[in-house]
């Protein structure tokens, strides 16, 4: 252990290590400068017709071109939503149309096993019919189970497959899907990748969220490629465009755009760093007792790394972690009010108790990740004591 | 055939339980964990892949929570 680490692993008093940027991450540089300056110049209603509406109207049509050129897509095709999950929502429910849910030979959604729950409740919203796609051990969408034609999606109105998966990093084929849509529309909740990973290909509508990548939270990012049929599911606002509902918070629209631009012009610097601090985690903590890593262990998110530490309460774990000073999130809810285990850990078959994801940032540096291996054993040990 | 009666108890118990009792049976022989537990349906299997024992499959004690039966293997 370090000369600055205490005999418990924790490190030195003040100095707290986040390693949960999957959830959200820290705001970028760039989304600070551009939020501030915006702050004072972008306050009026882009949709007026005066010159205070007219230069928010400016920034905001900036930060819709920036957020589609970072992303590969038209800038009419970009929406800002109010978060990931309202993004989430009107991609795949716009995608439904009108009607669904209206019994009979009514709409039906195709989803992987492991989509985000704002998916799943969506589509279990929407009144239509859902059919699981399962995966395999690794988390993968299980591409046998979707066979090419209309055998693997018959009847199947609209299509959802993660770009990769939030709790466990696996990134899924896409692209692949995509080739067995025969005309059914795909929707991709590029969350957990939007930023760190170019956008697979082969998709209607995709839904990416701000603070997943160092921008502000509170904002989301639908895209709905040109020609897609595409329906408003939620009540009109004839004020707004096509797919927006509301008053967009424009400093923050601008800022997220900013942080993307950035993260994307720095991702293969950065994404090879953060691969080099998941591997070494994983090497690592794949080899002390009684845990299992989860995930592909290649095609995976850059930043993302999970365990499972048999005979642990992983709400324990985190909050013993978190006495260290070491910030990470689980897919464990043992002592939660569903009771309820990770519908995600479930469907590849992996251990749903004591699981912990450790999600690392621009700000993580190596020996932040040193002293969390150093102390990790130390706290699963310890919680094992108490058994 | 040993059985654990984990029905009162919340994750992970039941794999403690488990972890805890499957050496008093004889190697080849069964044992299983009553739980009504959710994660249990999971994580007995994912168990038995982790620690090298058979997990057999399963079914329902007589009050009809789940059984999850695992056979000692080494």
């Amino acid at each position: 252990m370090s000369s600055t680490t205490t005999s418990e692993g924790s490190p030195e008093p003040g100095r707290r290590v986040y390693l949960d940027s999957a959830s959200g991450e820290a705001l970028h540089p760039a989304a600070r400068r551009a939020l501030e300056a915006a702050l004072d110049t972008a306050y009026a209603d882009p949709r007026r017709l005066h010159h205070a509406g007219g230069a928010a109207r400016l920034v905001l049509d900036n930060a819709r071109a920036a957020t589609a050129e970072a992303l590969g897509v038209r800038p009419d095709e970009v929406t800002f939503a109010s978060s990931g999950t309202d993004a989430v929502q009107r991609g795949l429910l716009g995608l439904l149309g009108p009607g669904r849910g209206s019994g009979g030979e009514g709409p039906l959604v195709v989803h992987s096993a492991v989509e985000h729950s704002a998916v799943l409740h969506a589509a279990e919203w929407s009144g239509a019919t859902t059919r699981s796609v399962g995966v395999d051990p690794a988390g993968r969408l299980r591409l046998d189970d979707l066979p090419p034609g209309a055998a693997g999606l018959a009847g199947a109105t609209v299509v959802a497959c993660q770009s990769a998966n939030h709790e466990v990093g696996t990134i899924q084929p896409v692209e692949s899907v995509a080739e067995r849509l025969d005309g059914v529309p795909l929707f991709v909740d590029a969350c957990a990748s939007a930023g760190r990973l170019p956008l697979p290909q082969g998709w209607s509508a995709l839904a990416a969220s701000a603070h997943k990548w160092g921008g502000p939270a509170g904002v989301g990012v639908l895209v709905v490629r040109r020609g897609t049929r595409w329906h408003d599911p939620f009540p009109p606002d004839e004020r707004a465009g096509e797919r927006e509902s509301g008053f967009e918070n424009v400093p923050a629209v601008l800022a997220a755009a900013a942080a993307l631009q950035a993260v994307v012009a720095e991702r293969a610097a950065e994404n090879a760093r953060t691969n080099a601090l998941v591997m070494r985690i994983r090497r690592v903590v794949g080899g002390l007792p009684d845990i299992d890593v989860v995930g592909d262990p290649v095609e995976r998110l850059p930043h993302v790394v999970t365990f499972s530490c048999l005979y642990v309460d992983g709400e324990a774990l985190v909050s013993e972690l978190d006495r260290l000073g070491f910030e990470v999130a689980s897919g464990s809810a043992c002592t939660s009010s569903t009771l309820e285990p990770s519908h995600v850990l479930a469907a590849m078959g992996a251990l749903t108790h004591g699981n912990v994801r450790v999600s690392v940032g621009r700000g993580t540096t190596d020996d932040d990740v040193t002293r969390f291996l150093e102390a990790l054993p130390g706290a699963v040990e310890r919680l094992r004591a108490r058994i | 055939m040993l059985q654990l009666d984990c029905r009162e108890m919340v994750c992970p118990a039941p794999i403690i339980e488990l972890a805890r009792h499957v050496r008093d049976v004889a190697v080849g022989d069964l044992i299983a964990v009553v739980a009504s537990d959710a994660a249990a349906r999971v994580d007995v299997p994912a168990w038995c892949r982790m620690t090298g024992h058979e997990y057999v499959g399963e079914d329902l004690a007589g009050d009809e929570v789940p059984r999850y039966v695992v056979r000692r293997v080494e």
